[in-house]
C-alpha cells in the first residue's frame, strides 16, 4: 500500500467536489481520487498495490442521505450506502423482491455484508488473479496494452459471455445481475449535476478493459431505483459454487417471472459468474415469452442465453453449467408459492 | 488484562472463567489448559514478540519469474522513501548466509535453494530482496518500488512440461538409503498380475496443495552481542537452532529459538526456511531487532507445500477378492535442486495381505520451490491411489468394499512378514460402518437419491505409522505440589500442553492445575520435531520417566529410618492426592517428603531413547536431529495405527455441486491420553480429508511455472455449511509394545484415506470414477443422471 490522503465528506456535493479535483482522462475506476464506502474492495486492492489512489474520500458520512430503503408501489429505492446485510434482511424486500434479498444474502460473508455498501458492491472488481496480483506482467485491465494472461492461462473462473480478445474477466458480484434483471436505474451525481441511467449501461464491455464503467471520475452513485412489476415477487437467485458459502458463484441466475395460467407473460433474467459484466439475457427472456414454463421452454431459454458463449480451456464447463443453473432457477421460480 | 505476558497470567479485571480443570490424569477428557490464554489473546505467537523496544520491519520482494537470472535491481526509488534503512539482495548477502542442508540430507532446511546467494532464480516467488524500514508500511511500499530486471528462461512447471528431469527416487537418493529408504517388493508381482482373473490397472493424480496456516510466516530476530534470539513459530526449535548455526557460522549455544504457541503448522514449520537467517543477518547489519511478516501470497513460495503426485496402481485378485498382486508406482514433483519426496509405497504396500508386491517411486525435477511435509505427507496421496483402486476392485469383483478389506486383512505385514504390534482395522470398519448405516447402502451406483440430490456412500482405510522419537524433559516438584515440566516440544494446536500436563499430574498425583508446562524454547531440554504424529508418545513417555525419577527420590527419602514412612518398601511408594503413600495406605505430605530429601524441591531430568532408535539418538537430538523410530522401519515388528473412513456425498442432479455433509470415522490409536483433544485432531483431519478431495488445489500457470490462486479467497477449504455432521469414534486398543504408555499418535490418522472415500462416494452417486483430485463440478457435469 502506498501513502494516500484521507478525507471525509459530509454531504453529497462536498464528496463530489473533493473527488472532482482530479483531472485527466483516467477511467473512474483508476482515477487518483476514489470514494471509500465499506472499503472491502478498495482496501484489499490497495494493499495488493493493484489500485493506487492518491486520495480517498470517505463517504460514510452521507449515511442519512444515501442510507435508506424505500419501497412504494412504484418500486424500490435503495440508497448507495445501504449495507448489503441491511437490504438482505429487509422483510419487505424479502417478500416483494426476493431475488434482491437472496443475491445479497448469498454473497460474501456476514462480516463483509455488514461493512459493504450497495454502491461499492456494484463497483467491485474482477477476481481475475492476473489482474489482482501485480507481478503478472500481462493484464490489459490493469496495464492497458500489456496483453491478457488469462486467455491462455488459468481461466477456470473467467467469463464466457460478453468477452473479447482483450479481456475475459468475470464480473463476480451477485447483486448486479439481480439489478440488471429487474431493469434497475442507477442515479448518479457528479461535478456536472445529476443523471440517471439504466443499470445495464453502467458497466462497459471489454473493448477497453481498463475502463470498466461509464462513470466519469468524481461521479457518485447515489442509489438504485428498481421499478415495480408483476414479476418481482416470483423471483429468486440461484448461485452455484464450489462450496456452500462464502464464495463467488461459478454460475448464477437471477430470474423473475410473471406467470399467467402457467404461461410466461414476462420473464426477467440476469446471469452472474459467467459474463464479463452484469448480464441481462434478453435472448432468454424472449425465448420464454408466451411459452408454458416447463423443462423444454426453460432449456430453450438457456440455449438462447448461451448461444454466443465463447469459452476458453478451463472454463468450457461454464456454458453447460450456466444453462443448467438458469433452467434450475426458472423451474424453481415457477414452483414458488406467492 | 493487567498483564498479557504469557499463558500463565490470569486477568484481574475480567472475572476468571469457571475453571474447566476438574479432571486430571491420562485418559480423562480434559479441556485445553491453554484454552483461556488462546481465546483471551494472552497466548503470544511468533510475531507478537517484537524483540525489543525499537524494532525495524522487513518486507520481502519475491521473483516474478520461475527461472533465470537477476540482471539488475534498481533500488533508487525504494531507498528514497523515508524510513527505509537497508535492502538486502544477492549483492550484499552472497555467501554470508550458507544454504544449509535439507532435512533429507541430514540437515534442517526445507530447501537448499539459498535465495540471496547469487543472481540465480530457481522458482516463482523466490526471495530477491529484503527491505528493512522503520515501519511495516514503509518497508512494504519500498519493496514494491524495487525494479528487478531478469534474464528469464523458459521454466518447466510440472509433469508433462518439457525440460523436466525424471529420476528414480531409489537410485538417486544416497541420502534416502542412509535413512533406510527401501523399495518394498515381494514375490513376482508382474507375473501374478498377468495371471490374475480380476484386474485393476489405473492411474491417479493429486494436486499441489499448500498448508495455509492461519498464522502467517513470520520471523523476529534480535541480537544481544553475539547472542541471537529468534521468535518464530516452529515445529522443531532445536532443528532451527542448529540449522541457523550452520547457516550463520555460529555455535548452536549462541542461538535461542522461542516458539511457545503456533498458529497452525501442518508440517510447514517443520523445516527451517531460508528467510530466518536473512532476517538474522538484517538485524545484525542494522543493529536493531527486525520483525518480518510475510504475506499470505508469499507463503505459497517461501515455504513448502504438498507436491502434485501421479500413480499407477495394478491390482490382481482371485474371484473371491483375495489380492494376488499389487504394484504401486508413484511420481512426485520436486524442485530442480532438491530431492524431496514422500515415497508413500512404504505404507501402501503394507496395508493388505498380498503375496506379490512391487513398487517404484520416481521424482520429477521442475522449476519449482521445494515441496515438504504436509499432514500425513506420504499417506494422503499414496492411499488416495490405493484406496480408490481397492474400491474399483470391489466393483470389479462384485464384493462390498468393506468385505473386500476384510478378505485382505492380515496380522503380518506382507513384505517381510513382520507382526503388527496391533491392528484393529476391521474393528474400525465394523464400528464406523454401523454408526454410518452402511448396511442400508444399495450397491448399484446411482441408485440412491434424495429429491434433487444424488447420494453416494464411500469408504476407505486409513493408516499411519506409529513413531516415537528420542526426547528429554525436566520436571520439578515443589513442596506445595506445584509442578513445572520443561521440554522443547511443540504444541502445534494439537493439545500438547494439555496431554503433557495430564501425564505429569497422573504420575505425580497432583491436580492438573498444579502443573505448569513450558514448551517450544531451546532453553529447555530437547524434544523431537512435531511431525510424524510422535509428540504425545515421545514426550509423555519421557515426562512420565522424569516423574518416576521424582517418585523414586521421594520414596527413598520418606522410607529411611526415622522418615515419615519408615520401613515401607520404596518400590511400592505411590504419589496420590498431593501426598506420598505406601502400600499400607500410610500417607506423608509432599511438604514433609520434599523436606526429607534435604532439597527445596525435587527435580529430575530424563532422557528417553525409543525402541529401534540408535544409541546416539540423544546426542543427535541435541543437534536438532529427531530420529523417529517405528512404522515400517523396525527390524522386529511393524507398528501402525489404523482406522476406517466413511463419507456421504450429495451431488445436485442438475447443477452438480458436490457436498460431503456427513463423515463418520472410527480409529484405533492405542492409549487415548485425552479424548477431547484427540477427537479434535481426528475431526480436523476428517474435514481436511474432504477439503483435500473437493477443494484444495494450487493452480499453476504452466507457461510460467507460477502459482495462480495464492490467497484464501481463491484457495478453497470447506466452510461450516459444507460439513454438517462429523462423527469421530475411538475403537479401544491396548498396545504397550509401541511404548510404555501405549500411545500410538493420532495427529495424522484422520485425514488419510478420506480423499479416496469421497471419490468412491462420488462413483457410488454417479457411476463416474474420478481419479484426479480435486473433484469439482466440471468433473461430474457430464455424468448421465442415473435413472
Ligand atoms: C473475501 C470476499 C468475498 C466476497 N464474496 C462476494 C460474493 O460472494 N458476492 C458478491 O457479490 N461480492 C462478494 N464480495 C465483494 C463485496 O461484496 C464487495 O467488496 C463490496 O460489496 C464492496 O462494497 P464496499 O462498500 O466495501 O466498497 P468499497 O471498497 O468502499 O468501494 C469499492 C469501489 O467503489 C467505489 N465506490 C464506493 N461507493 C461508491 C459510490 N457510492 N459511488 C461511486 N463509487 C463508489 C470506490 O471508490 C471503490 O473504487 C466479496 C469480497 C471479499 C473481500
Ligand atoms: S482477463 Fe482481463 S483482468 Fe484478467 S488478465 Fe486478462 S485483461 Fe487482465
Amino acid at each position: 500500500m502506498r501513502p494516500f490522503i484521507y478525507t471525509r465528506a459530509d454531504d453529497v456535493s462536498a464528496a463530489v467536489q473533493a473527488a472532482a479535483e482530479t483531472s485527466g482522462s483516467a477511467p473512474a475506476n483508476a482515477a487518483p481520487v476514489q470514494f471509500i464506502a465499506g472499503g472491502t474492495t478498495i482496501l484489499d486492492l490497495m494493499k495488493l498495490d493493484t489500485m493506487r489512489p492518491e486520495r480517498l474520500v470517505d463517504i460514510n458520512g452521507l449515511q442519512s442521505a444515501l442510507g435508506s430503503i424505500q419501497a412504494t408501489d412504484k418500486g424500490l429505492r435503495l440508497g448507495a450506502l445501504v449495507r448489503m446485510s441491511q437490504a438482505a434482511e429487509d422483510p419487505q424486500i424479502q417478500r416483494d423482491y426476493p431475488v434482491i434479498a437472496q443475491s445479497l444474502q448469498l454473497a460474501a460473508s456476514a462480516q463483509l455484508r455488514n461493512m459493504a455498501s450497495l454502491g461499492g458492491n456494484v463497483l467491485q472488481r474482477t477476481r481475475c488473479q492476473y489482474f489482482r496480483n501485480t507481478s503478472w506482467p500481462a493484464c490489459n485491465k490493469r496495464d492497458p496494452g500489456s496483453g491478457c494472461a488469462a486467455l491462455d492461462g488459468v481461466n477456470r473462473k473467467h467469463a464466457v459471455l460478453g468477452v473479447g480478445d482483450k479481456c475475459i474477466a468475470e464480473y463476480p458480484g451477485d447483486f448486479a445481475p439481480a439489478l440488471a434483471a429487474l431493469g434497475a436505474v442507477v442515479t448518479i451525481t457528479g461535478p456536472n449535476g445529476s443523471r440517471a441511467i439504466p443499470f445495464e449501461q453502467l458497466h462497459r464491455g471489454p473493448d477497453q478493459p481498463e475502463r470498466e464503467t461509464t462513470l466519469a471520475p468524481g461521479e457518485l452513485i447515489t442509489g438504485f431505483d428498481i421499478p415495480a412489476g408483476p414479476y418481482t415477487r416470483r423471483s429468486l437467485y440461484v448461485k452455484v459454487r464450489d462450496r456452500q458459502s462464502y464464495e463467488f458463484g461459478l454460475a448464477t441466475a437471477a430470474v423473475a417471472l410473471h406467470l399467467v395460467d402457467g404461461k410466461v407473460e414476462e420473464a426477467r433474467i440476469g446471469l452472474g459468474g459467467v459474463a464479463y459484466r452484469p448480464w441481462r439475457s434478453h435472448e432468454a427472456e424472449a425465448a420464454l415469452q408466451g411459452k408454458p414454463l416447463d423443462e423444454n421452454s426453460a432449456e430453450a431459454a438457456a440455449q438462447a442465453a448461451f448461444a454466443e458463449a465463447a469459452p476458453r480451456r478451463d472454463n468450457a464447463y461454464k456454458v453447460e453449467l450456466g444453462r443448467r443453473t438458469l433452467v434450475r432457477a426458472l423451474l424453481e421460480a415457477g414452483r414458488m408459492e406467492i | 488484562m493487567a498483564n498479557a505476558q504469557g499463558p500463565e497470567t490470569t486477568g484481574t479485571v475480567a472475572p476468571p472463567l469457571p475453571t474447566p480443570r476438574k479432571t486430571g490424569g491420562i485418559g480423562a477428557a480434559t479441556p485445553r489448559v491453554d484454552g483461556r490464554a488462546k481465546v483471551t489473546g494472552a497466548a503470544r505467537y511468533g510475531s507478537d514478540f517484537f524483540g525489543g523496544p525499537d524494532p525495524a520491519y522487513a518486507f520481502l520482494a519475491t521473483s516474478a519469474i520461475a527461472r533465470g537470472r537477476i540482471t539488475e535491481i534498481d533500488d533508487s526509488d525504494a531507498r528514497a522513501l523515508p524510513g527505509v534503512i537497508d535492502i538486502l539482495t544477492h549483492r550484499n548477502v552472497g555467501d554470508r548466509v550458507k544454504p544449509g542442508k535439507t532435512f533429507s540430507d541430514k540437515g534442517y532446511m526445507g530447501t537448499s535453494i539459498a535465495p540471496l546467494a547469487s543472481d540465480r532464480v530457481w522458482h516463482d516467488g523466490q526471495i530477491v530482496a529484503v527491505v528493512v524500514a522503520d515501519s511495516y508500511e514503509a518497508a512494504r511500499d519500498a519493496a514494491r518500488r524495487l525494479r528487478v530486471s531478469y534474464a528469464d528462461e523458459t521454466p518447466s512447471a510440472s509433469f508433462d512440461s518439457p525440460g523436466t528431469e525424471t529420476v528414480s527416487a531409489e537410485s538417486k537418493s544416497k541420502e534416502g538409503e542412509k535413512a533406510g529408504q527401501e523399495k518394498p517388493k515381494v514375490g513376482d508381482a508382474p507375473r501374478a498380475f498377468e495371471a490374475a482373473p480380476v484386474k485393476i490397472d489405473q492411474h491417479y493424480e493429486t494436486p499441489t496443495q499448500h498448508h495455509n496456516p492461519i498464522e502467517l510466516f513470520t520471523t523476529t530476530c534480535a541480537w544481544d552481542g553475539d547472542q541471537l534470539t529468534v521468535w518464530e513459530s516452529s515445529q522443531n526449535v532445536y532443528g532451527y537452532q542448529n540449522g541457523l548455526a550452520e547457516q550463520l557460522g555460529l555455535e548452536p549455544s549462541q542461538i535461542r529459538v522461542v516458539s511457545p504457541f503456533i498458529g497452525g503448522a501442518f508440517g510447514s514449520r517443520g523445516s527451517l526456511t531460508q528467510r530466518t537467517a536473512l532476517i538474522a543477518l538484517a538485524s545484525k547489519r542494522i543493529g536493531r531487532p527486525v520483525v518480518l511478516e510475510a504475506t499470505r501470497q508469499q507463503g505459497f513460495t517461501i515455504a513448502t507445500y504438498r507436491a502434485e503426485t501421479r500413480h499407477r496402481i495394478r491390482l490382481g485378485a482371485d474371484q473371491s477378492g483375495k489380492l494376488t498382486a499389487l504394484i504401486h508406482e508413484g511420481w512426485e514433483v520436486t524442485s530442480r535442486k532438491d530431492e524431496y519426496k514422500v515415497a508413500g509405497t512404504d505404507a501402501s504396500t503394507r496395508l493388505y495381505a498380498c503375496p506379490n508386491i512391487d513398487s517404484d517411486v520416481s521424482i520429477v525435477h521442475a522449476d519449482r520451490n521445494t515441496p515438504g511435509f504436509m499432514r500425513s505427507p506420504p499417506e494422503v496421496p499414496y492411499l488416495f491411489a490405493l484406496e480408490s483402486a481397492m474400491d474399483e476392485l470391489a466393483y470389479a469383483a462384485k464384493i462390498d468394499p468393506v468385505e473386500l478389506r476384510r478378505i485382505n486383512d492380515t496380522d503380518r505385514e506382507p513384505i517381510k512378514g513382520l507382526p503388527y504390534t496391533s491392528r484393529s482395522l476391521m474393528k474400525c470398519f465394523d464400528t464406523a460402518g454401523q454408526a454410518f448405516g452402511w448396511s442400508r447402502r444399495s450397491a448399484q451406483p446411482g441408485s440412491m437419491r434424495d429429491g434433487d440430490w444424488m447420494i453416494g456412500w464411500g469408504c476407505a482405510s486409513t493408516m499411519y505409522p506409529t513413531q516415537v522419537g528420542p526426547a528429554a524433559a525436566r520436571v520439578t516438584l515443589r513442596p506445595d505440589g506445584a509442578v513445572r515440566v520443561q521440554t522443547a516440544a511443540h504444541d502445534i494446536g494439537t493439545g500438547a500442553y494439555t496431554v503433557i500436563a495430564q501425564t505429569a499430574a497422573d504420575r505425580l498425583g497432583v491436580p492438573l492445575d498444579k502443573v505448569h508446562v513450558e514448551l517450544g524454547d531451546t532453553a529447555l531440554p530437547p524434544a523431537p520435531v512435531a511431525g510424524g504424529s510422535n509428540t504425545t508418545a515421545s514426550v509423555c513417555n519421557v515426562v512420565a520417566k522424569a516423574c518416576d525419577e521424582i517418585r523414586r527420590k521421594l520414596a527413598a527419602a520418606v522410607t529411611v529410618s526415622g522418615g515419615p514412612l519408615d520401613g515401607a518398601d520404596p518400590g511400592r511408594i505411590t504419589l496420590i492426592n498431593a501426598s506420598v503413600m505406601d502400600d499400607q495406605g500410610r500417607m506423608a505430605s509432599l511438604k514433609d517428603a520434599v523436606a526429607k530429601t534435604g532439597h527445596g524441591a525435587v527435580e529430575a531430568y530424563a532422557e528417553n531413547i525409543p525402541h529401534g532408535a540408535p544409541p546416539t539418538a540423544m546426542q543427535n537430538l541435541y543437534k536438532g536431529q529427531s530420529a523417529l523410530a517405528g512404522g515400517a522401519k523396525l527390524k522386529d515388528r511393524i507398528q501402525f495405527a489404523f482406522g476406517a473412513q466413511f463419507v456421504e456425498v450429495r451431488i445436485n442432479a442438475r447443477t452438480r455441486e458436490i457436498r460431503a455433509p456427513r463423515i463418520v470415522g472410527a480409529y484405533a490409536g492405542g492409549t487415548i491420553v485425552n479424548p477431547l483433544t484427540a477427537k479434535s485432531q481426528l475431526m480436523g483431519g476428517q474435514i481436511w480429508g474432504v477439503s483435500s478431495a473437493l477443494h484444495e488445489a494450487t493452480e499453476i500457470d504452466r507457461r510460467f511455472a507460477r502459482y495462480y490462486n495464492d490467497d484464501l479467497a481463491e484457495y478453497l477449504i470447506p466452510v461450516n455449511a459444507d460439513i454438517t455432521e462429523v462423527q469421530t469414534i475411538f475403537v479401544p486398543e491396548e498396545d504397550h509394545q509401541v511404548n510404555e504408555l501405549g500411545i500410538k499418535g493420532l495427529g495424522e490418522l484422520g485425514n488419510v484415506g478420506l480423499n479416496a472415500a469421497v471419490a468412491n462416494a462420488v462413483f457410488h452417486a454417479t457411476g463416474v470414477r474420478i481419479r484426479k483430485l480435486p473433484i469439482r463440478i466440471e468433473s461430474v457435469l457430464d455424468a448421465p443422471v442415473p435413472t
